[in-house]
């Protein structure tokens, strides 16, 4: 009777997924509900998660809830700790959601709903959740190890340079694009940019109340960070009326991405308790709290997507950034559907914490589907604006022109109407001064988001708020990623150096700290002056470079795991990694090949560099001296955009090159199928899960 | 039913506690036989140090 039930119950779940993506794959000329997407997206989670990660966990990898985990064998209290499975869920969700499934599917929806839906979807449930699944499991099975250890040693070292070369520029690109973002949201902006710059002391009164006054405290201190987070969000529009307070504010690009850089090199050598540790905990209370409230929001305003299914920009002309549907939206969305950085995280602290191989599918498989399902909502969002407004806000100057008239009338002419009056009284409505050309994806995020919450919560009056509030919640958790980001990466260079000289290891050592802060910082701060100063807003070149990284750091990932897979003497199961491995590689090679060698000079970095040469040697008329130096900079610039796609997509390359032979090796019989597992050494934390919990409680 | 909104609730506490370090502290307190001071949270700041400052943030 039970499985009759269950059998009837998945069966629906199972029919009303496929009419859900049904009605937003077929519905032309006539909008549709979000809920479609919502229904469509929620099915298709439950079965891959009841079917696909179980059919993972029994069939190829065989999970044992007999093998104790190393959280149960190294326990320390410190790094090991056997720990509730949806506390660890919590903690690795925390972990894995960043700007990126937010930003990405607002600059996909440039290709209309119907592209990006579809590749979430699909992406995730055979692809990013299997990454992290997997890779959490393997890291499970070998005491935790990181993603570069289990290169190298399943692999071969090449496999582990090729992943260190590829989590540093990942790294240093992420960093460079993220800042990017904020800086173009932040941009003559006063009440954003004080917002904002109120979170740098919120963050150090924070620091000091938990080391001095509250010892401990932590909750209690976010909850209070986060009052004066809202007391700043809501005390900006007062700052933005005040013409002698706005003028202090109102920053422009250069200014802004000046301040970004000083700020990340600060971040980077202050103490960790001061700044970094209550920065990220207020970051991850305001996370949370806003993903739950937009799910909430979405789910009960039910808006309806005015973006058509697929806009004439599929063919690759988009004023968002450049390239046709194949391969640039699935570059563009990343990590709402793959992404590598994921693998880092899987194979860092969360697997230290798993208490039995068993809860690896709800952690792993299960996290990944909730950072999709926030890269969804991040797409209604978007879709639920009017398109000719969504267009007036990503497109840049140098597409659209910078008169508001003029821009208002090029959208136009592209058949997604809008008047320069509209986009005034928005950009009324939301306390600014002007929303073109605010390119980067957070502020149209932030407008969507803004026009879903007003409908139910305060109306048109607290549009303004809930939009700053928007803003301020991305720049925070992009401002902590910096933080972040330029201590791991500073880390990561101090290992390295550290084989070179001694002392350049040393991670107490003042001027190796100063040292490396300086060159990780330099790197990322060298993209984002290269994407402020670019004609066409930054974006257009830097997404899809950041895009191309995380996707080839899944590629080494994939590599990874399908080696581990094949010496398990499960080859005839390898699909559920090579498949997504193949398309990948398919999607990043293409794309690399088109940013570097394609002659539109919007997509090629070689062609754009070209045109810029000729222009450089143009006699009539010859440039001034100002714009020759301008063009030697900008030709520059884009060699080295290429050059880093080239160095990236070689090495990779030779990654997957590597991992081919392995298998060639080991399925031929040449090579044992041996893994570097961790030996088997029997749980001693009783027989079912529910046992296991009360004894680590 | 009331047992099983408790039986959240509780679980949610736990998880946010466990996200934003808490628990770790408790867990050190517990270990080191000590009891909360600001001495105490610094010298489990000073172990957490290296771990916090190598614990990536995705995108």
């Amino acid at each position: 009777m039970k499985s009759i039930t269950s059998v009837l119950v998945w069966s629906c779940v199972a029919v009303l997924g496929t009419l859900s993506v049904a009605a937003i794959a077929l519905h032309r000329g006539e909008q549709i509900n979000a809920m479609w997407l919502v229904l469509a997206a929620v099915c298709s989670y439950a079965v891959g998660y009841r079917f696909y990660s179980k059919f993972i966990a029994a069939k190829v990898l065989a999970l044992d809830s007999r093998r104790a985990t190393p959280a149960e064998r190294l326990e320390n209290g410190r790094d090991f700790v056997p720990t509730n499975k949806w506390v660890v869920f919590g903690h690795h969700f925390a972990a894995i959601a960043g700007p990126g499934p937010l930003v990405g599917p607002v600059l996909a929806a440039q290709f209309g709903y119907l592209p990006g839906t579809i590749w979430i979807l699909v992406g995730a449930v055979l692809g990013g959740c299997v990454q992290d699944f997997v890779i959490l499991l393997f890291s499970v099975r070998r005491d935790g190890k990181s993603l570069s250890q289990m290169a190298k040693e399943e692999i071969g070292p090449l496999g582990g340079f090729v992943a260190f070369v590829a989590v540093i520029s990942i790294i240093v690109i992420l960093l460079g694009v993220v800042a990017l973002v904020v800086v173009n949201a932040l941009k003559d902006s006063p009440w954003g940019t004080f917002t904002i710059a109120m979170t740098i002391p919120i963050a150090l009164l924070m620091g000091v109340y938990l080391r001095y006054w509250r010892p401990g405290k932590v909750l209690e201190t976010s909850v209070l960070g986060f009052v004066l987070v809202m007391m700043a969000v809501v005390g900006g529009q007062w700052v933005a009326r005040a013409p002698q307070m706005a003028h202090y504010f109102t920053l422009s690009a250069y200014w802004l991405a000046a301040l970004i850089i000083v700020y990340g090199f600060a971040a980077s050598v202050v103490p960790v308790w001061l700044l970094l540790a209550p920065r990220d905990y207020l970051s991850t209370f305001v996370k949370l709290g806003t993903i739950f409230i937009l799910a909430v929001g979405i789910i009960a305003i039910r808006p309806t997507l005015h973006m058509p299914a697929l806009t004439r920009f599929i063919d690759g002309t988009g004023p968002v950034f450049a390239g046709s549907v194949f391969p640039f939206a699935f570059i563009t969305i990343a990590c709402g559907a793959i992404s590598g950085f994921h693998s880092l995280i899987s194979s860092g602290t969360t697997p230290k914490l798993i208490t039995r191989e068993t809860e690896t599918p709800m952690v792993g498989y299960g996290a990944m589907m909730a950072e999709s399902f926030v890269a969804i909502m991040a797409m209604i969002a978007a879709c639920t604006m009017q398109p000719g407004q969504y267009f007036a806000i990503n497109s840049p100057a140098g597409i659209v022109g910078r008169a508001p008239e003029v821009a208002a009338g090029t959208i136009s002419s592209w058949g997604f109407p809008v008047l320069a009056s509209d986009m005034t009284s928005l950009a009324k409505a939301v306390g600014e001064q002007t929303l073109y050309n605010r390119t980067g994806g957070a502020p149209a995020f932030a407008v969507g988001m803004a026009q879903i919450f007003a409908h139910s919560l305060g109306g048109e009056t607290l549009m303004a708020i809930w939009y700053h509030f928007a803003i301020m919640f991305e720049a925070l958790f992009i401002l902590t990623i910096l933080d972040a980001g330029s201590r791991v990466g500073r880390f990561m260079l101090q290992d390295a150096l550290g084989h070179l000289w001694q002392p350049l290891g040393r991670t107490s050592w003042y001027p190796s700290i100063v040292a490396t802060s300086a060159l990780i910082v330099g790197a990322w701060g060298y993209f984002l002056w290269q994407g402020v100063k670019d004609p066409l807003g930054g974006i257009n070149s830097l997404w899809p470079l950041f895009g191309i990284a995380n996707q080839l750091l899944a590629i080494v990932a994939f590599c990874v795991a399908t080696t581990i897979i094949i010496k398990m003497n499960k080859a005839r199961f390898a699909w559920i990694t090579l498949a997504p491995l193949a398309w990948l590689v398919a999607v990043t090679f293409t794309a690399s090949y088109h940013k570097i060698l394609n002659p539109n000079p919007r997509i090629g970095f070689l062609s754009h560099a070209q045109t810029l040469l000729q222009e450089l040697n143009s006699t009539a008329p010859a440039p001034t001296l100002a714009r020759a130096h301008e063009l030697a900079r900008l030709i520059f610039n884009d060699r080295l955009d290429a050059v880093v796609t080239a160095v990236l997509v070689f090495l990779v390359a030779l990654t997957v090159a590597d991992s081919a032979w392995q298998w060639f090796r080991v399925l031929s019989g040449r090579k044992a199928a041996e893994v570097k597992e961790a030996p088997f050494v029997p749980t001693r934390l009783g027989a079912s899960p529910e046992l296991a919990h009360k004894a680590v409680s | 039913m009331r047992q099983r909104i408790h039986c959240a609730w509780r679980l949610l506490i736990t998880a946010l506690r466990e996200i934003f370090d808490e628990n770790a502290y408790a867990r050190f307190l517990a270990r080191e036989g000590m009891s909360s001071s600001r001495i105490a949270y610094a010298a489990f700041l000073r172990e957490r140090e290296a771990a916090f400052q190598r614990r990536p943030r995705c995108c």
